[in-house]
């Protein structure tokens, strides 16, 4: 898909696909693009180029839309004065949903006892809630979550954390946006990564770690750095000695026995999924 | 199927949150004060001041109680189309286009059924309208001593028209919502063409033959022919030239505006990326 608005590339070309059954989490810095591309996805926003599809059929195509995908975007869409029970009777007939599901997902998100109160009143924490019941409402098999973490307190992230596991559980496909991979890093099997509305990385987790290095220093740092050098390691100079990859903790001590070097420091570290993620999107573009 | 869903959730959505009510009282006092106060000047009034010589504008007999039940439309009609308008621009404005088109991704559909839930609400507001103006006009003519009209078919058939016009005017509301998703801007707009604008222009189209067969066409204009009756139509008609259409043509180019602003505000900002 492509989507310009006037000169600005908002998408660029993005191709991707989501596996059924899994949770996957749509990365990128803030104005990469992950907004527009999920709306997009359904039907809101018209794509310049390409289109998007959820299991062959067009979101505008769907014969029972709610039921399919259900979504929770970003923006709080409500009417201040309707209160959060209302707000979803409207859209529950509007999708043919029967009457008590409404009770059903308010209680679900834990908003119950607050449901006939006008939504203006809502904690952004509670408008989280009412947009996730939304997206619940018809008990879809897919969920597109837009940001659901932004603005909310500890303990709700940590309840939206558990939220999304029980999801997955359930067998759900999720995508789920976040500019902040620390946010969903936890739930989700798969990402796709996206910066400046084009795409940089897709797949599995652990495939985005750039695997361990190990931190060796030694009175002999020059000695050291070249056997390991010869050994077939890559080194670089780190703030505390030397980082090397493609040898192990253990090859490493070894190797520096054999060249006669004392060893101060011998410790794996790993670098991160979060750092790798930051070098995809670019540092100091994510917030 | 899909079209009674989304007719069921436009009609939900005007009646969980306050507006339609809050409209509706103001409507009903504003239009019961006016025509209260009607009745009173050419009904009491105006027989004791002609009695006694005073120079006051003649209104025959039958004429005087459509005058004063058609209050209702020609000074109520500002209700509908502003219920209208709001109902349309809080889509906007409160981003509820996003989970409306995310449950009916049709969206002629949704403006289909909005059209048809104002509509109804619009006649709604024509039939209060009516309750508060016949209310009080009849009783205070009868207890003057003239007609009130109520035995005749042809006053019946005015009420008819009076809940006609306004559920146009509903509908006309929507449209302009559609065309001008601005809340502020579209009162803005609605207020001062139904209130000053076109007052300005009716009086403006009375000086001249040519002037009038033009200014007929205005909505509001429109909207008075197709009732039949209007305080502005028969004071229109003690100061200069006046023309009106048939009421049958009156309805048909209110509906036209309805029409037209719906149809452009379906091909701008409806169909538009809902971002």
């Amino acid at each position: 898909m492509g989507k310009s608005f006037g000169n600005v590339r908002a998408v660029d070309d993005l191709t991707f696909t989501v596996e059924p059954g899994t949770v996957t989490g749509f990365l990128g810095p803030n104005g990469a693009g992950k907004t527009t591309t999920l709306r997009m996805l359904l039907g809101l926003v018209r794509p310049t180029s390409g289109s998007a599809t959820f299991g062959g059929t067009r979101y505008q195509d769907l014969a029972h839309p709610l039921n399919t995908v259900g979504t929770a975007l970003e923006a709080s869409s409500f009417h201040p004065g309707r209160s959060a029970r209302n707000h979803l009777r409207v859209y529950a007939l509007a999708a043919g949903i029967r009457a008590n599901r409404v009770d059903e997902v308010l209680a679900q998100v834990g908003i119950a006892q607050y449901a006939d109160r006008r939504v203006g009143g809502y904690s952004l924490g509670m408008r989280q809630r009412l947009g996730l019941a939304f997206a619940l409402l018809g008990d879809p098999g897919v969920l597109v979550l837009d940001e659901p973490v932004n603005g909310l307190d500890p303990e709700g992230i940590k309840w939206i954390r558990s939220f999304l596991k029980q999801l997955a559980a359930e067998g759900r496909t999720v995508l789920v946006s976040s500019h902040l991979l620390s946010e969903v890093q936890q739930s989700v099997d798969r990402v796709v990564i996206i910066s400046r509305g084009s795409l940089v990385f897709e797949g599995g987790l652990d495939e985005l770690e750039s695997g361990p290095r190990v931190l060796a220093d030694s009175p002999q740092r020059d000695a050291l750095g070249s056997a390991l050098r010869a050994a077939g390691g890559t080194v670089e100079a780190a703030s505390a000695g030397l980082a090397v990859t493609g040898l192990s903790r253990e090859r490493v001590g070894a190797i520096a026995l054999d060249a006669g070097c004392a060893l101060t420091l011998l410790s794996t570290e790993h670098s991160g999924i979060e750092k790798a993620f930051l070098e995809l999107v670019g540092e100091g573009e994510s917030l | 199927m899909n079209a009674l869903a989304a007719l069921r959730a436009e009609a939900t959505k005007v009646l969980t949150v306050r507006m339609w009510w809050v409209l509706l009282i103001v409507l009903v006092g504003y239009v019961a004060f006016t025509s209260g106060l009607l009745a009173l000047v050419f009904g009491g009034l105006g027989d004791k001041l002609s009695a006694s010589g005073g120079n006051v504008p003649k209104i025959p007999e039958a004429a005087l109680p459509p005058i004063i039940y058609s209050i209702a439309s020609s000074i109520g009609y500002v209700f509908p189309v502003l219920f209208g308008t709001l109902a349309t621009t809080a889509e906007f404005r409160h981003q509820t286009l996003t989970p409306t088109f995310l449950a009916t991704p049709r969206r002629g559909v949704v403006l289909g059924a909005k059209f048809v839930t104002l509509a109804v609400v619009g006649a709604v507001y024509g039939v209060a309208a009516l309750i508060a103006s016949v209310g009080l006009g009849a009783s205070i003519l009868a207890a003057t001593g003239h007609d009130a009209g109520l035995g005749h078919s042809d006053t019946w058939l005015l009420f008819a028209r009076i809940v006609l016009a306004m559920a146009i005017w509903a509908v006309i509301g929507v449209g302009l919502g559609a065309l001008i998703p601005s809340q502020v801007a579209a009162i803005v707009i609605v207020l001062a063409f139904t209130q000053f604008v076109e007052p300005i222009l009716r009086l403006v189209s009375t000086f001249a033959d040519w002037m009038a067969s033009i200014g007929k066409f205005l909505p509001g204009a429109a909207s008075d022919a197709l009732v039949g009756s209007s305080i502005f139509t028969s004071l229109g008609a003690s100061t200069g030239e006046t023309q009106s259409l048939d009421w049958w043509s009156g309805g048909l180019v209110l509906l036209g505006y309805a029409v037209l602003a719906g149809t452009f505000g379906y091909f701008t900002s409806w169909r538009k990326d809902v971002t």
